[in-house]
């Protein structure tokens, strides 16, 4: 039986080792902490649901006070900004050449039909349904100029109207609807799940290349140990690189953090061991590194894109995709850092998510250990 | 003498490839061992055993008095040295050591008392603090030596630790491992050279995972007392001679030594009359056998003798009388001067050797002269061509064959041929007949159809061999062309050179080899950049004759004058 | 040397062939992605957990609550009469929104008065926040519509989508997607086959034949052009067949488009494998070029939501103007004319990579 003693001088030592090579190879800095930033900041600001600034055509067949006044409404509003266009056909054609995203027709009879109190005036709104998100999104933005532009002309007519019922929208812990604050939460889980795969896989391979670790191997130091030197070691430095991307998400994203900072740590905490040791389970199937390649991506970036929640509603996915994303990690951590971020410590939603990251860390830790036992064979 | 390790019907399969089957042998204390035999013989599968990184699959193995299934136990009692030494290139010499240190668990007396004998006694201590990734090949293999040594072990297993490693630094290590010996270690050497068997103890020849012989070396030379004759090869034919003379029936084996044909006799069989051969004036003289003639010997006892076909070269020799001439080949990386105003020329139909160890510009040179790298400075002209003007008309004109065979491994043979003879612009009845006659001389149409990574070594290196020539070079490249075969594939491959060169073919072939350097008809030493020597492997020895060493062998030219050249560079900078 | 680059082309095919794992590898992921990702990617939302707040009891609160329940958007999993219990079921993601009816409810509608319900949404998901707003919108419209009758409305508002008239983001997101599974296969192959060849060892076998640099770039793009039609096509034909995505525009618009688009692939894969000394690295160069690619393409949300810089970025990437082509050919027949101001960049960036490249390949030579 090893004394303590022993186990901590043994363990010691390959810690000091690892970081040595830390500090010694740049490399592993560079993905640690310099790709979070990267990707961060690129995919953090491509990534944006918030419609602004939408080329939008006005149709103007009436060219009157009242569609000059229309006009004017679109170009008010953070979201749109209105070209005219004298006929259809025209704004056809900048519809299909990208030129504008939607457009409106007012007829010639618009400031007429208006005024009329038998026939409504018909108001045409057309968008480019091609990208069918934000043609909604866009579609909803231009009924509501329109609707608000037509309660304000009533009022300077003095028309009397019947009320309509209005919904008033309370959008809880995300009152101004920044996609950002949802997304740069989910970024932050998708990021460490590629650096934490990505850190152990090369680093892994490297020591199998050189040779060192069969002589690790042949040492007195037990398999065990010598992961988990590896693991704490790169568990420090991806804290460092979980540390940059919370600091980005705050100060660059000004996403709110309402959570408690310790749950915060303990949770990544939990998720950076998982990714790890995907990392070091990669690393050890990986012999044919073109398969491994497509493996990496099939269980790395895309679901963490698609299937994580991140992008796109789980729950309204066809139950089986419902179940496929169950065995991906980042979903659980999407879903952490969301709550942790924009509503708070819920342990209701937190708990169950960290006893999913808990099981994949204690599997696949187990897992990459008997590979990696196996794979001199 | 007690035994360290006993192995007892040990066998060891991977899938459904037998690794090693039924080995049955002793390791003693105070020994060292030689695992001999060529690439992909069980070596390293066999150390990996021992050392407690597999578990065998057949049979018993015990180690320092515990079974396979107890290893923990005898763990720290062991020192292993992987191949390519096992270091963290980025830790300096020192941290690699602390870092054994650690794992062993020495407290700090203990330590510093090791570290200090290591040091010393392995020439690092003024290296300590030293980045190991930038030591010189001959120093990692020191440190790993030394990384082996750290915990006192009870048994040493050493994989491969010769391999690229100079002659001067395989002296070194053998003095080291000489004296670890000497304080009662069992020492395993597994090592692909022959020669380095006649020095150990006793020895394990291992051959597609099974036990061939073990025992002493000198009892297994000594069968051979009195069947092993030298004898003057004439000046030109010198190749077809030596086939001919391995075609006698009563000659196990004829092999190239320099001037002179090296014969071994078949058991029983007396000497046959050469003087048709080689002229009546040419005497055979007794020589001491080898380890290598003894493996050969014993190798083809159970495997037909080779018979490999003289290929007749149908390419026609370049017209001025020179083949290859580098002048002045210079070749800098960023402020590094791999290769310094290197000078040579090599004669149609030669065999020009490159002769250097690791890292000293021979495969920078070779590599300009094939067109792989454009040099720095200076030119070559291979094949009439200068490489710097017309290297694309020069490329057709020459064959390359790599160390690795770079065949494609997932296409069959006969793709492969299809392929090449495609890319050199081969068409219509000439490509068909090409590619028939290299199935045809190179005995490849029992696998025209299998995939080339499946074939056996010697297939490959046939087939890569075949596919060099598939356009009729006049100038053939080889790089490390033999290392890690077995003997009988070197003579083989050898003889099918020859052949080439006999019929005007040149050959510029590198190696740190000394076996392969042997059929070369002349050697250029490379090292530190230049080239130091250059002339017959005869003339080379010829220089370090003296009364202690009467018959020097190319190795022991070869440490002197790289000696001489270091002695004379120290002078230089002296004065 | 037609007959080299012919020689190389055919073996390129036959190792790709002859490899189970690679064959493999080009059909079956992506075949999985689409059939996954296909049926994943969906903004669409539907059973969304919905709670209920109703003070009212009245009858047109009854009336509008029932609409809710009859949505096939929502799905009514709670009720609640306090403002905690709704915290507390948001919090917890029990349900996705809460609707909120007041007690002066009925008795503003009766009056005339501006009445108002209130929609409590959890902004953790604010896409799908947004959507599901949108649909309770409509349903109190086509309210107010019932209740006041056609005569009364000032205005008809007749929303068109052009293209995609039922907004489903399936037709969005599967001609995006051929584009994005075509470059991964296509990226894959020619960064690890040069890179592979480097490790084998046989890329110094063929330098020393009499190819040039130039010949052995042909050799390598060809094969994957091929693959790449192929790839582009049998998705394309599954996202139609299988998907019911429809394709309007012009097959032959198509495949020119995935041709050049192809082409710029190769390039960005031969750099990589130039730069690359082992498939390990040239797997990295893969995954740090696409994953920010993917993104920066307009694949998942509009390249104008993104800050001016980003949009910038955007021109360098061919995968973004591939994926405004295929949608176009796929959804708005498109037109050569309108096809031609992305074709053009995608070219460029072909030609300039593939030079590179070729640059490179022989520079490794000096």
């Amino acid at each position: 039986m090893t004394s303590a003693r022993t186990f901590f001088r043994r363990f010691g030592g390959l810690l000091q080792k690892e970081f040595v090579q830390i500090v010694r190879d740049p490399s592993s800095i560079a993905i640690a902490l310099v790709m979070p930033v990267v990707l961060l900041l690129l995919i953090g600001f491509g990534i944006s649901l918030d419609a602004r600034n939408v080329r939008f055509g006005i149709v103007d067949e009436n060219r009157s006070v009242e569609s000059a006044g229309l006009f004017q409404s679109f170009a008010n509003t953070p979201y749109f900004r209105p070209f005219s266009f004298l006929t259809a056909k025209a704004a056809e054609a900048a519809l299909m050449r990208g030129d504008i995203e939607g457009f409106v027709v007012l007829r010639s009879d618009f400031t007429r039909r208006v005024a009329d109190p038998i026939r409504a005036a018909d108001i045409a709104i057309i968008v480019n349904g091609v990208d069918a998100n934000n043609a909604r999104i866009v579609t909803g933005y231009a009924q509501g100029v329109v609707a608000t532009w037509l309660l304000g002309h009533r009022r300077d007519r003095a028309q009397p109207a019947l009320s309509p019922i209005t919904v008033e929208n309370r959008y809880w812990f995300n009152p101004e609807i920044r996609s950002t604050n949802f997304i740069v939460p989910g970024l932050i889980a998708m990021v460490m799940t590629m650096i934490g795969a990505l850190l152990t896989a090369l680093v892994v391979a490297r020591e199998w290349e050189r040779g060192t670790m069969e002589a690790m191997l042949a040492s007195p130091a037990s398999m065990t140990e010598i992961l988990l030197g590896k693991l704490v070691a790169y568990f420090v430095l991806g804290l460092g690189g979980l540390a940059v991307s919370v600091f980005i998400g705050l100060f660059v994203f000004e996403v709110p953090f309402r959570g408690a900072a310790e749950v915060l740590i303990a949770v990544s905490s939990v998720f950076l061991i998982v990714s790890l040791a995907m990392g070091l389970l990669i690393s050890t199937v990986a012999r044919s590194q073109f398969v491994a390649a497509q493996l990496a991506f099939l269980v790395t970036f895309m679901p963490a894109l698609i299937l994580s929640g991140l992008m796109f509603d789980i729950e309204s996915m066809p139950p089986w995709v419902q179940a496929v994303t169950t065995v991906f990690p980042a979903r659980y951590f999407v879903s952490s850092l969301q709550t942790l971020f924009l509503a708070g410590t819920v342990w209701p939603v937190l708990l169950p998510n960290l006893a999913m990251l808990v099981g994949f860390a204690v599997v696949f830790l187990a897992l990459a250990i008997a590979r990696t036992r196996r794979s001199l064979e | 003498m007690p035994a360290s390790v006993t192995l007892t019907n040990l066998g060891k399969s991977f899938g459904t490839t037998a690794a090693l089957t039924d080995v049955t042998a002793a390791i003693g204390a105070g020994q060292i061992t030689g695992l001999v035999g060529p690439d992909g013989a069980g070596k390293t599968t066999l150390l990996r055993l021992i050392a407690g990184l597999l578990t065998p699959d057949k049979g018993t193995l015990e180690v320092l008095g515990h079974a396979a299934t107890d290893r923990d136990a005898v763990r720290g009692d062991i020192g292993y040295m992987p191949q390519r030494f096992g270091l963290y290139e980025d830790l300096t010499v020192q941290e690699n050591l602390n870092l054994q240190a650690d794992l062993h668990d020495l407290d700090e007396a203990a330590r510093s008392e090791r570290f200090a004998t290591l040091l010393q006694f392995t020439g690092l201590a003024p290296f300590s603090r030293r980045l190991a990734g930038q030591l010189s090949g001959g120093m990692k293999q020191k440190l790993g030596l030394a990384c082996a040594l750290l915990p006192r072990p009870k048994l040493l297993l050493l994989d491969e630790p010769s391999a690229g490693v100079d002659p001067a630094s395989r002296r070194e290590l053998w003095r080291i491992v000489r004296t670890m010996a000497g304080t009662g270690v069992a020492i395993v050497w597994s090592t692909a050279y022959l020669d380095e068997a006649e020095r150990c103890d006793s020895f394990l020849l291992l051959d597609g995972g099974r036990l061939l012989a073990s025992g002493s070396p000198s009892d297994f030379t000594r069968r051979l007392e009195g069947r092993t004759f030298l004898i003057d090869l004439p000046e030109r034919q010198r190749h077809r001679v030596q086939r001919e003379a391995a075609a006698l029936p009563s000659i196990a084996d004829a092999t190239i030594q320099g001037r002179s044909l090296r014969l071994v006799l078949k058991e029983g069989s007396a000497l046959p009359d050469l003087s048709e051969l080689v002229g009546a004036r040419a005497l055979p003289r007794p020589t001491r056998p080898r380890f290598e003639d003894a493996f050969v010997s014993l190798l083809l006892a159970d495997r037909p003798p080779v018979s490999a076909p003289g290929i007749q070269a149908t390419s026609a020799p370049s017209a001025d009388g020179i083949a290859i001439e580098a002048r002045d080949l210079t070749r800098d990386f960023g402020k590094f001067r791999a290769v310094d105003k290197v000078s040579f020329t090599v004669r149609p139909g030669e065999i020009f050797g490159l002769l250097g160890p690791n890292g000293a510009g021979k495969s920078t040179t070779f590599r300009m002269l094939c067109g792989l790298l454009a040099p720095s400075a200076g030119s070559a002209h291979v094949a009439g061509v200068d490489l710097g003007r017309a290297r694309a008309t020069a490329r057709e004109r020459i064959g390359y064959m790599s160390q690795k065979f770079s065949l494609y491994g997932n296409l069959s043979v006969r793709d492969n041929l299809d392929f090449f003879s495609g890319v050199y612009g081969l068409a219509g009845r000439r490509r068909s007949s090409r590619i028939a006659w290299t199935i045809e001389s190179f005995d490849l149409g029992s696998v025209a159809d299998l995939e080339a990574g499946t074939l056996p070594l010697g297939f490959k290196q046939r087939l890569a061999l075949g596919c060099a020539l598939l356009h009729e070079p006049q100038v053939l490249f080889l790089d490390e062309p033999t290392s890690g075969v077995d003997p009988l594939m070197r003579r083989e491959f050898w003889s099918r050179i020859g052949g080439l060169a006999d019929g005007g073919v040149t050959v510029l072939v590198t190696s740190h080899f000394m076996e392969e350097a042997e059929y070369c008809d002349r050697l250029g030493i490379v090292y530190a950049g230049r080239m130091i020597a250059s002339g017959s492997p005869d003339a080379m020895k010829q220089r370090f004759v003296t009364a202690a060493l009467p018959e020097p062998t190319l190795e022991d030219a070869f440490v002197g004058l790289i000696r001489e050249h270091d002695a004379e560079r120290q002078g230089a900078a002296a004065a | 040397m037609w007959r080299r680059i012919a020689a190389l082309i055919l073996k390129e095919f036959k190792m790709l062939w002859k490899d189970r794992k690679s064959r493999m590898v080009l059909v079956v992921p992506p075949l999985v992605q689409l059939v996954l990702f296909g049926s994943a990617a969906t903004f669409e939302v539907s059973n969304a957990a919905l709670g209920l707040w109703i003070e009212d009891r009245a009858r047109p609160a009854q009336e509008l609550v029932s609409r809710f329940e009859a949505s096939p958007a929502f799905h009514v999993v709670a009720r609640f009469d306090n403002p905690q219990a709704v915290r507390e079921a948001l919090d917890t993601q029990r349900v996705k929104a809460v609707l909120h009816v007041g007690q002066t409810f009925s008795a503003d509608v009766a009056a005339g008065r501006h009445a108002r319900v209130q929609l409590l949404l959890d902004g953790r998901k604010s896409n799908a926040a947004l959507i599901l707003q949108s649909y309770a919108l409509g349903i109190v419209e086509s309210y107010n519509l019932a209740r006041v009758g056609q005569a009364a409305v000032e205005l008809n508002m007749h929303p068109r989508a052009w293209f995609n008239p039922n907004f489903d983001s399936r037709w969005f997101i599967l001609p995006g997607l051929t584009v994005l599974l075509t470059i991964v296969a296509i990226l894959l192959i020619t960064a690890l086959s040069v890179a592979r060849e480097r490790e084998l060892g046989t890329f110094e076998q063929l330098l020393v034949t009499p190819l040039r640099p130039m010949e052995i770039l042909v050799g390598k793009t060809v094969p994957a052009l091929c693959i790449g039609f192929v790839e582009a096509n049998l998705i394309a034909a599954l996202a139609c067949f299988a998907y019911g995505v429809p394709f309007v525009g012009s097959v032959v618009l198509f495949n020119v488009a995935i041709a050049v688009f192809v082409l710029s692939a190769v390039g960005i894969g031969l750099v990589i494998s130039s730069v690359a000394k082992t498939q390990q690295q040239a797997i990295l160069g893969v995954f740090l070029f696409l994953s920010p690619a993917m993104v920066l393409s307009g694949f998942t949300t509009p390249i104008a939501n993104m800050p001016d810089w980003a949009q910038a970025l955007t021109h360098l990437n061919p995968i973004r103007y591939m994926v405004t082509l295929s949608r176009g050919i796929f959804l708005q027949d498109l037109s050569w004319a309108l096809a031609w101001p992305q074709l053009w960049p995608m070219a460029l960036i072909g030609c300039v990579t593939l030079g590179y490249a070729t640059w490179l390949f022989s520079r490794r030579l000096e």
